[in-house]
């Protein structure tokens, strides 16, 4: 009883000592909701208007009805009109352009003497992904060409094709992938923040060896300065939870309760680093750095943004002691393939041996400092 | 003494100190070289876009020797690793529960209607979540379908008639190699990082120790205060640029196209804007708490999110796109990005280069006021 009276005593103060300055408090509560909506926008990998100069040789019916196809759909975003070679470096280079689609003299003549035609797309390969996605949208595009030049023509089909169908994205939304992981993304900043220098703040102004001395265990201590980072972490956690559902439509399909015993083991495994760092630290300033250091590669390393299949294997072993890299999954599972609990639970034990290990460690730093 | 030699005296006395503060602590000399060398390769070699060892579940309802050369095609590939399930249903449940990423089925008519030219249907299912993945495979699995069918046409003695070809040219990167725009990327915001993390505490900590005053009260300037705690940082970030640059050029094989020359001013600039802002949190922030806080918030993720490292600038939203105009890394991404692989198109890099140099003139005319305000 007396326990629990000195935990909620020092969580009390330690979500004062946060909230009661005027700057600390907006950090908290203005940038994660300003990022949110920045982000939730920004971070697509699905382009439109991408900007197309046409070269056409041609000019005859079917070669404008190609290119109609193409300026009229919403990925591209005619820039140019070209009549020479020489026009295509200097409108690629700039960067005027993301891609000009030449089409030759011979264009129609060979379509319709019933001969493969070619049309050539120069793509600027600057980004690698851009350039792949946008072939992808132009053979989507030219494929249906095809097929309504064949039934006009009354010419065999392919004998073969495809019926592609995603599954959970039916139409391969990008922001539906992105935004759940800001969910992950922006708990795991505040969490680090509001963590990552609470003891080493109170070490360099000395008040941490008072609280040492006070009747409270370490324990306690390490409780009761956990309780801010997870109250703050699970607070702002879902407010953008409702954000990603309510404003920007992204389907919840799967257990709310699932989504939160990750999103509480998540927060649990986040407080315990911010804790290990913070009491590691001999200053402020080296808090800090553990922070950057813990946060960035956590972040570029955890599947949001670059998938973990793609990494090579070492890599991928290290992404094991990562909790977003969990955190993310579960979050996907549960917006998007629907899942449950049952299928979660090889992401929720890992989480909880990270938070285990890691408020161990911070509750015996707090005593055994290295020094 | 003139004061042209006093003014020297005085800066280089700040230069030095500022210097032998660095070399106190060496957690700055830390941050500048072992932080560059160790987040370049954990990432250079991390992050890909490049979907390889796709997990394709096959279902063929009745095998023969048509089935047998599609999905012999698929085994070929070195994007996919082919899996075979004897129904859709085991399939099914495999995509479901994520041990395949995607689903190949050719059902028990596949032969017949492929014989009697009756564009007989392959299935495909893939994962979407990740939707970008999904686009990049759905591409592969085209490029697989469409080889299979010109070699099966040709077998047959007949020529595949595809009205229009594609025919792609993709200039700069003819590889499509991911590494090679993220890499020059990856320098750009481990950069902004390096940049804010060495300077963002700086002047907050004097503040809180009451240094800042004791420099006050000496003749010295705020413009030699600023040119003091710049410099000495300025050379530790250069020095972590080159070592991420050769690293990018000899350990990730990324062309280097352009001048060298033109590199190191624009790293140059870039570094001072990366430092700039650093100092300017250092000064508005009261102390070194808010200070560490506000450099997380404001450098990392929107470096990482709205610089066009990785997220087509072009393809966000206007309002969303004007916000980016705000963000260094984006003018030093663009730069990087056509120095190494398309090389010196001025009108690219000199029209990046003059919005960091606004930058930096912004940034450092802010921290010389606000220096001079919180004197008060």
């Amino acid at each position: 009883m007396k326990t629990l009276r000195r935990i909620i005593a020092l969580a009390i103060k330690e979500l004062l000592a946060i909230l009661k300055d005027k700057q600390s408090r907006f950090i908290l509560i203005g940038p994660p909701i300003a990022q949110l909506m920045v982000f939730g926008y920004a971070a697509t990998f699905d382009l439109n208007h991408i900007p197309v100069a046409i070269y056409n040789e041609d000019h005859s019916q079917p070669s404008r009805d190609l290119i109609a196809k193409i300026t009229g759909s919403p990925h591209f975003e005619l820039v140019d009109y070209i009549e020479h070679d020489e026009q295509i470096t200097p409108l690629i280079d700039t960067k005027k352009t993301l891609i000009v689609l030449h089409l030759g003299s011979s264009f129609s003549s060979d379509l319709k003497r019933n001969q493969p035609t070619k049309v050539q797309a120069i793509i600027d390969g600057r980004n690698s992904n851009t350039a792949l996605l946008t072939l992808g949208y132009l053979r989507t595009i030219i494929t249906d060409f095809n097929l309504g030049w064949a039934k006009q023509n009354g010419l065999p089909g392919p004998p073969a094709s495809l019926q592609i169908r995603p599954w959970f994205n039916e139409n391969l939304v990008s922001r539906w992938f992105v935004v759940p992981g800001i969910v992950g993304l922006l708990s795991l900043v505040i969490t680090t923040i509001v963590t990552g220098l609470s003891v080493a703040r109170e070490r360099e102004a000395g008040t941490f060896d008072q609280l040492l001395v006070t009747p409270l265990r370490p324990f306690e201590v390490l409780i009761g300065k956990s309780i801010p980072g997870i109250l703050i972490g699970l607070t702002e956690g879902s407010f953008i939870l409702l954000m990603a559902v309510y404003w920007f439509e992204i389907p919840l399909r799967g257990s709310i309760g699932a989504l939160y015993l990750g999103m509480f083991l998540f927060l649990l495994s986040a407080t315990g680093i911010g804790l290990m760092i913070s009491s590691l630290a001999v200053t402020q300033q080296q808090g800090i750095l553990g922070a950057f250091l813990f946060l960035v590669p956590s972040v570029i390393l955890s599947g949001f943004a670059t998938p973990i299949a793609n990494m090579p294997e070492f890599i991928q072993h290290l992404t094991y002691i990562n909790p977003l890299r969990y955190f993310l999954i579960i979050l996907r599972g549960v917006f998007l393939e629907g899942d449950s609990y049952t299928l979660l639970v090889d992401q929720y034990w890992p989480m909880s041996i990270i938070a285990i290990v890691t408020l161990s460690i911070a509750g015996w730093l707090f005593r055994h400092r290295l020094s | 003494m003139n004061t042209f030699t006093k003014k020297r005296m005085r800066l280089m006395g700040m230069i030095r100190k500022e210097s032998l503060q660095i070399l106190r602590d060496p957690s700055s000399i830390a941050i500048a070289f072992v932080l560059p060398v160790i987040l370049l390769l954990l990432f250079g070699y991390g992050v890909s876009l490049d979907a390889k060892g796709v997990r394709l579940a096959t279902v063929v309802e009745q095998p023969d020797t048509n089935t047998t050369s599609l999905i012999g095609s698929f085994q070929q590939s070195e994007y996919f690793v082919p899996i075979v399930y004897n129904s859709i249903q085991e399939a099914e449940e495999a995509l479901r529960s994520l041990k395949v990423d995607g689903i190949v089925w050719l059902r028990n008519d596949f032969s017949n209607r492929l014989l009697s030219r009756n564009n007989a249907p392959i299935g495909v299912y893939v994962n979407g979540v990740d939707a970008n993945q999904a686009r990049i495979t759905e591409g592969y699995i085209q490029g697989v379908w469409q080889n299979w069918l010109l070699n099966y046409t040709h077998d047959q003695g007949q020529d595949l008639k595809i009205p229009v070809l594609l025919e792609p040219r993709i200039w700069f990167n003819a590889a499509v190699n991911s590494r090679y725009f993220l890499v020059p990327g990856l320098i750009a915001v481990i950069m902004t990082l390096i940049g804010a993390m060495l300077t963002s505490m700086v002047v907050a900590r004097e503040w809180e120790r009451g240094t800042m005053e004791a420099l006050m009260v000496t003749p010295i300037h705020i413009r030699e205060i600023v040119i003091g705690k710049l410099v000495p940082y300025f050379i530790l970030g250069m020095g972590g640029m080159f070592l991420s640059v050769a690293m990018a050029v000899w350990l990730f094989d990324v062309p280097l196209r352009g001048s060298f020359w033109a590199l190191t001013a624009a790293s140059a600039l870039f570094m001072m804007v990366a430092l700039g802002m650093g100092l300017l949190i250092s000064i508005v922030a009261k102390s070194q708490f808010v200070a560490g806080q506000v450099s997380i918030i404001v450098t990392f993720l929107p470096a990482f999110i709205l610089s066009g490292f990785i997220f087509q600038i072009s393809s966000m939203p206007d309002a969303i796109q004007f916000i980016t105009h705000v963000i260094p890394a984006r003018y030093f991404v663009a730069i990087l990005q056509t120095l190494f692989l398309a090389g010196n198109i001025w009108p690219v890099i000199l029209s990046n280069a003059a919005a960091l140099l606004i930058m930096m003139f912004i940034f450092l005319g802010l921290v010389k006021r606000k220096a001079r305000k919180q004197l008060d």
